[in-house]
């Protein structure tokens, strides 16, 4: 059934039908949304027989979710930004011990100084903690990924963020079809930990591994997160099939003419100029790049759902032969250029692929359609350089008027 | 596409009059999506909130620049200023005021606006039938009598939907005022034209 629904709206039922066994929660803009609709439906008694655990810290909420998933439970948290720092050395435990919990993370800037809005640096600061991260580009695939998440973080024993961007999708209202109850129950399979606390048979897991065996418990997670390529494209393939619209997957393509999603799609060709993105602004880039389409500029779109594991066979593949690159990046690598970028990069190295890195909409910046169609109208005339930051200001740091809005910008 | 922003404050229900417009324009039969845009959100602050309507699902996540409707929920924001920015020619204005047209244009200092200006005392209709300055349902009601993509039946559904009970009856009296004092509003200002 399509109905109108708020972005956090749509995650919180999706999390319920695939029925979590714990659900933590700690509330932080801008993730609150989720967790108040998760603590309404325990009320009603939607949530099922689910014991959800209202915490005192984001440390606490991933502590919570780590204990029941070691117990053997389907656990999922929330958090962003300041929160997901806050709880970051228990993320690590939570991958290193191989407990598939399912985390949204709601994209917000990490502060000083502060910012409550949205870009990729909370999950950027954790990329290398052990989770996959899989990208939301619109409110539809922020519910359905969760869907794929629990399959695919409970087939691998690896936790999966979910990551999709704050405010202009959790707050964002869109029409969704949410993947009803039932057919979630056929897709999903119930969890089936493969290793579990047990006061009868008592063992230790997260133990201490001393230099004589660390670097091989990080070469087998290592490992371990190489077959999580095929895992992810299985899952969503399946849940294609099942649901009848792609979500997932490690790399979104897209139609030459319409820009709409299609796994179909051929890959980029020489001479076409292609814009490589993840999150929100890939649908906004699906509005402002037919236009430039329409005046005969050749421009591709290929989005990342996959950012870990970071996709480069299958990037390369969508890329073809197009060697003008533009990565729109929502992290900054201080002195260096986006976070995105530099593992596009490390894909096309040996390509001589010309990679343009254009950091844009940090801290909620809105990301303009205009902004997007000069960057590959640059990029095409050669004036784009190696690093863009879109819309920047210059002349010092500008000081909002009292009463700004956003249509001040 | 239609394009409508909706400009108020903190505590007057911006954010849920753009959602609750874009459910009204999908019992319509529109694609639609509703963005809100948040400050520190703080009671009075001024809050801008976007709706558009299309006819092939909405991609873009862009703020609207570049409105065909601008819904004005405090008069004492034409002052602050560019509440009317980047409305397209010959765009329709509405605003929650007992004052009319050409006030509305004196204090926005858009005396030359190409616009229908209308206005509806939304507030003063709400504060009688519900007790409380919210005056999302009857703007929503104002827009649907001066606009024909979304009807009076579809935000009275939305309204009761959002607000069961007692709430949702006085916001749908509101509504139904607020609708009908357009309604007059509008074809007093055909007489005045066509005479």
């Amino acid at each position: 059934m399509r109905e109108v629904l708020e972005g956090s709206q749509a995650v919180a039922r999706t999390v319920a039908r695939c029925r979590p066994g714990v659900v933590c929660a700690y509330p932080i803009s801008p993730q609150t949304h989720i967790v108040e609709a998760l603590s309404v439906m325990a009320r009603t008694g939607e949530l099922g027989a689910c014991e959800y655990v209202n915490v005192e810290s984001e440390f606490s909420a991933m502590s919570v979710a780590i204990g029941a998933s070691a117990a053997g439970s389907r656990a999922y948290t929330a958090t962003a930004s300041q929160g997901l720092l806050y709880m970051a050395e228990a993320v690590f435990n939570a991958a290193g011990m191989g407990l598939p919990i399912v985390m949204t993370v709601a994209n917000r800037a990490i502060g000083a100084p502060i910012n409550i809005w949205n870009d990729h640096s909370d999950a950027m600061a954790l990329r290398d903690s052990g989770w996959l991260q899989l990208y939301a580009a619109d409110n539809q695939e922020a519910a359905d990924l969760h869907v794929i998440a629990f399959a695919v973080a409970e087939e691998l024993g690896i936790p999966a963020m979910v990551c999709m961007d704050g405010f202009v999708l959790t707050h964002a209202t869109d029409v969704l079809e949410l993947p009803d109850a039932d057919a979630v129950d056929a897709f999903l399979p119930p969890y089936l930990p493969t290793q579990v606390l047990d006061v009868e048979y008592p063992i230790t897991i997260g133990t201490m591994a001393g230099p004589e065996s660390f670097t091989e418990t990080k070469y087998l997670q290592h490992l371990r997160f190489l077959d999580a390529a095929e895992v992810i494209d299985g899952w969503s393939r399946r849940f294609l099939e099942a649901f009848g619209r792609e979500a997932g997957g490690l790399v979104a393509r897209y139609d030459r003419d319409t820009c709409e999603r299609s796994r179909d799609a051929s890959a980029a060709r020489a001479g076409d100029v292609t814009v490589v993105a993840m999150g929100s602004v890939l649908g906004t880039l699906q509005a402002a790049l037919p236009a430039l389409h329409d005046a005969g500029v050749p421009v591709r779109l290929v989005g990342v759902s996959s950012f870990r594991p970071f996709p480069a066979a299958a990037l390369r593949a969508a890329l073809g032969a197009s060697r003008d690159i533009v990565v729109i990046d929502r992290a900054l690598e201080l002195g260096s250029g986006g976070v995105l970028t530099g593992d596009v990069g490390r894909a096309l190295a040996g390509t001589r692929s010309r990679i343009h890195s254009v950091v844009a909409g940090l801290g909620g910046r809105p990301i303009l359609e205009a902004s997007l169609q000069d960057v590959v109208r640059r990029a095409l005339d050669g004036t784009l350089g190696a690093l863009d930051f879109l819309d920047l200001k210059t002349g010092g740091i500008p000081v909002p008027t009292a009463g700004a809005t956003e249509v001040h910008r | 596409m239609r394009q409508i922003r909706i400009h108020g404050r903190g505590g007057q229900g911006v954010v849920t009059a753009a959602e609750m417009l874009a459910r009204a324009g999908f019992l319509a039969g529109h694609e639609v999506q509703a963005i809100p845009s948040f400050g520190s959100e703080r009671t009075g602050a001024p809050v801008v909130a976007y709706c558009r309507f299309a006819d092939a699902p909405l991609r873009t996540r862009e703020p609207v620049l570049a409105p065909d409707v601008v819904l004005v929920q405090d008069p004492t924001l034409l002052a602050a200023g560019r509440v009317f920015a980047g409305l397209a020619p010959g765009g329709l204005v509405i605003v929650d005021t007992a004052g009319d047209e050409r006030e509305v244009r004196a204090a926005a200092h858009a005396q030359d606006l190409d616009a229908t200006v209308l206005t509806v005392p939304a507030t003063a209709i709400t504060l009688r039938l519900l007790g409380k300055p919210k005056p999302a349902a009857a703007m929503l009601a104002a827009y649907a009598a001066s606009a024909d993509d979304v009807t009076l039946d579809a935000v009275l559904q939305v309204v009761r939907e959002r607000f069961p009970g007692a709430v949702g009856e006085a916001n749908a009296a509101a509504a139904e005022e607020a609708f009908a004092f357009v309604r007059e509003e509008r074809a007093a200002a055909a007489e005045v034209r066509d005479a």
